[in-house]
């Protein structure tokens, strides 16, 4: 029998503090489209990592066609005819897509043409059913053509391995169509193509075959045919894996907390990214932002938060006109805010976490006697709230970059909630997290609902929205194109207002229907 | 007679301005690569000593360039494996090399001081383009490290944007991680800016020395080397317009000799001043211009690369 086009046996990758790979094993085939399957933090992305020469395996053999290879360093994995397309892209921004293609290849020799040398990249894109304009820069590109131009340099490079780490993530379901097409044409001309993912019904589509993962090790290769989503998510999990229902609240909701009336705002582009947006959420309510990623969400978050000029309309946090007053006083006004950028914008990644829970309530007599930290008090306080959290840390003292992903988030909301905000902006709060703790997460969630905080949750995953909230608002090109009551609320035409399809009929409660038509394009800056 | 006064300010401009050059293409060339070279001013000093040193033993001006760029290369060679193999802040160790620089030159000059360069180079016409009005003198009855400078700018306008090394010492100092996982090797691009850009910077030490002065002075630089450093900056880390830039600063310095002859009302310190308040008029206007970019700095500049 021929041996497989790849094998990897027995893996072991640590980290300090973390084990990711432990024995962890693959075969691949030419000709395959291959789901590696699994939770985060299951070890699939640090495999692949491995297999394409950016970690060095502590222990383990790779075999491709049946050698024995060392792979040191991409340049290794891609001369072995690996590919790899990131989760977060590796493109050079200000680079056009000719440049980023090329990059790091022995052709051209020395003297590069930018004429020729971007024709024949469009030429080869458009042949293999991945148009891209080779002359634009990366940062005029949507995620969606982002993710083109790394199958494209992959391919370019003569990859006949392309591994894909979790590429429907930022897609929209068109662009995951289109996507699916590519890889088994890729499939269908030899290639193997490995795609990470944690979603079952992706899975069931596109998949030759299945390998599962849990706890940094295969827990089964599968053939889809002989498969079903039930058996996988067992594999992945251990165990029954249930269907979110809609959380249905009890009580009655409270006063309006927030109230934001024809925001207008850009994105960091210049693009319009808040067009005319209104809505309100009152105490004791969540309120959940559908909506495919990119429009509007991290700017309506950011401009409630303070940290974003809106041009247009207003903000009122709790009565109070919180409209470009910055974040100091929006916090003032009530609110908590858990970005999306957790370890960037939420938490200072380099100080401890005793440091990161204070850093909101250090300003209360409390916690500091004019410009003085009471030690103290700070210790105690930090070391009650990891607690309440169930934070798992070495030490107060630990930097939060050294912890796991949910323990990080725990940080962020033990933080903003601790001060009983009137209102919670929280941006995917369970992104990235494990089963365990995004169940604590909305836990949390919850319980600041019971208290009577209002909260506005955005999240990419429709089953966290149901699950979490008591309305749904969706947002389509930075308007709200209609608002609906969880309970009962109708999936399918939630699913088409966030492909912007504008139903028409009564305008229910919060509802803007537009009164003309108008422009679908995106704007794009030069 | 006018007329005459306006060649020999534009001439000394140029010459001037030719030091500045070399300095600020090697920074350019290094700060591409996302490491900032603050020792600039110190690499120059030791690039002037050491290819006084090698002239006056060799009675050979090619000897000298040739020992300065090793000189001014040799003190980069610390700060590269300073900055990206122990990744060391970058400001620290430059600042740290720029002090050294000065130190060192002052005690390896201490017997070089009032000696004479046994051979003095002399300008060497172009023929034909020497003989045009104003431009032949200006710019075609130079010394050849002018001429080479002239050369140099478009050469590394190339390098930088149409050749692979090039596109790899971008990428590098735009994106290191991308580059890397494009199999480009971060370190040996980044040891190769930083070297080349201590080897131009010693070149433009030695021009002051052998050809500008000629002699050698302790800390003959003046400061030059910050003076090179805001040249990156005004001329947006671009080669062609660190030409012009070179040209306009070297002009402001030429321009304080002679009001100072003059006994003119324009104070000598205020004309000192002017490079560092353009390339400020620079940032700003760029900056307003421009907000949503950052100016065309290399956006990895300055942060010491490790893969994860």
């Amino acid at each position: 029998m021929q041996p497989p086009l790849v094998e990897m046996r027995g893996i072991r990758k640590a980290f300090p503090g973390v084990v990711a790979n432990d024995g962890a094993s693959l075969e691949l085939r030419a000709g395959e489209v291959h789901a590696l399957l699994g939770e985060n933090g299951a070890g699939k992305t640090t495999l692949m990592n491995v297999l394409a020469g950016l970690y060095r395996p502590d222990a383990g053999e790779v075999l491709i066609g049946g050698r024995a290879v060392e792979i040191r360093s991409p340049g290794r994995a891609i001369a072995l005819g690996i590919g790899m397309v990131h989760q977060r892209f590796k493109l050079v921004p200000g680079f056009t897509v000719a440049e980023n293609v090329t990059l790091g290849m022995k052709e051209p020799r020395f003297v590069f043409h930018p004429r020729s040398i971007e024709d024949s990249i469009g030429a080869f894109a458009r042949d293999r059913g991945l148009p891209v304009d080779p002359r634009a820069r990366i940062r005029q590109l949507s995620v969606g053509e982002q993710q083109r131009v790394e199958i494209v340099k992959a391919l370019w490079r003569g990859a006949g391995i392309l591994i894909m780490d979790e590429p429907t993530a930022v897609l929209t379901p068109r662009e995951v169509r289109e996507l699916f097409g590519v890889m088994n044409r890729m499939a269908a001309e030899g290639k193997a193509v490995v795609f990470i993912t944690h979603k079952l019904s992706e899975v069931m589509e596109i998949a030759d075959r299945v390998t599962v993962m849990r706890h940094g090790r295969r827990a089964a290769t599968v053939e889809k045919a002989g498969t079903s989503p039930v058996e996988l998510a067992t594999l992945m999990m251990g165990r029954g894996h249930k269907a979110p229902a809609c959380d249905v609240h009890a009580g009655q909701p409270g006063p309006v907390v927030l109230e934001a009336l024809d925001l207008e705002a850009e994105g960091d582009r210049g693009e319009r990214a808040l067009r005319g947006l209104t809505l309100e959420i009152r105490a004791g309510e969540i309120l959940g932002i559908a909506g495919v990623a990119g429009n509007g969400q991290r700017e309506l978050a950011e401009a409630i938060a303070g940290l974003r000029r809106v041009t247009a309309g207003s903000i009122r946090v709790g009565g109070t006109d919180v409209t470009n007053a910055g974040p100091a006083r929006a916090i003032d006004a009530g609110v908590g805010y858990i970005p999306e950028d957790r370890l960037g914008t939420g938490l200072a990644a380099g100080m401890s976490v005793a440091e990161n829970l204070i850093m909101k309530a250090y300003r209360g007599a409390e916690l500091s006697t004019g410009p003085f930290l009471r030690r103290g008090r700070t210790v105690e306080w930090s070391r009650r709230l990891a607690e309440r959290f169930r934070i798992k840390t070495p030490s107060l003292d630990t930097p939060v970059s050294s912890l796991s992903g949910g323990n990080a988030q725990r940080v962020l909301l033990a933080r903003e909630t601790a001060s009983r905000p009137k209102l919670i902006v929280a941006a995917h709060p369970t992104r990235g997290l494990d089963v365990a703790a995004t169940d604590h997460i909305r836990a949390i969630l919850r319980e600041q609902r019971r208290a009577g905080s209002a909260v506005l949750l955005i999240s990419g995953d429709l089953d966290e929205i149901m699950a979490l909230s008591d309305r749904i608002a969706v947002l389509y090109e930075g308007e709200i194109l209609g608002t609906f009551p969880c309970a009962g609320a109708d999936l399918e035409r939630i699913g088409l207002m966030m492909g912007g399809v504008r139903t028409s009929g009564p305008a229910r409660e919060g509802t803007t229907v537009p009164s003309c038509m108008r422009r679908h394009g995106r704007l794009r800056t030069k | 007679m006018e007329m005459d006064a306006v060649t020999a300010l534009l001439a000394a401009a140029v010459g001037a301005g030719t030091p500045l050059l070399y300095a600020a293409l090697g920074e350019i060339l290094c700060e591409r690569s996302g490491v900032l070279n603050l020792g600039v001013e110190g690499m120059m000093l030791v690039g002037a000593v050491c290819g006084f040193l090698a002239a006056v033993e060799t009675k050979s001006p090619g000897a000298g360039v040739a020992a300065a760029m090793l000189a001014g290369g040799a003190l980069a060679a610390v700060h590269a494996f300073m900055t990206v193999t122990l990744r060391v802040n970058q400001i620290i160790s430059g600042l740290a090399l720029a002090l050294f620089g000065t130190g060192v030159s002052s005690y390896l000059g201490k017997h070089l001081i009032g000696v004479p360069l046994p051979v003095t180079p002399g300008p060497l016409p172009i023929p034909g383009l020497a003989d045009l009005p104003v431009v032949g003198a200006v710019l075609f009855s130079r010394d050849p490290l002018v001429y080479a400078s002239y050369l140099l700018v478009p050469t590394a306008w190339f390098w930088i944007h149409r050749t692979r090394p090039g596109l790899h010492l971008r990428a590098v100092g735009e994106d290191p991680a991308t580059a890397d996982a494009a199999g480009v090797n971060v370190y040996r691009v980044r040891y190769a800016g930083i070297l080349a850009g201590g080897m131009l910077a010693g070149l433009g030490g030695a021009y002051l020395s052998l050809f500008y002065a000629p002699c050698w002075v302790e800390n003959m630089t003046a400061g030059r080397g910050w003076i090179a450093l805001a040249l990156v900056i005004f001329a947006v880390w671009s080669p062609l317009r660190a030409l012009a830039g070179a040209w306009l600063f070297g002009g402001i310095e030429a321009l304080g000799f002679r009001i100072q002859v003059l006994g003119a009302v324009v104070s000598p310190f205020f004309l000192k001043m002017l490079p560092y308040l353009f390339t400020i008029a620079v940032l700003v206007f760029f900056t307003a211009w421009n907000r949503r970019r950052r100016i065309g700095a290399p956006e990895a500049l300055g942060l010491p690369y490790e893969r994860e």
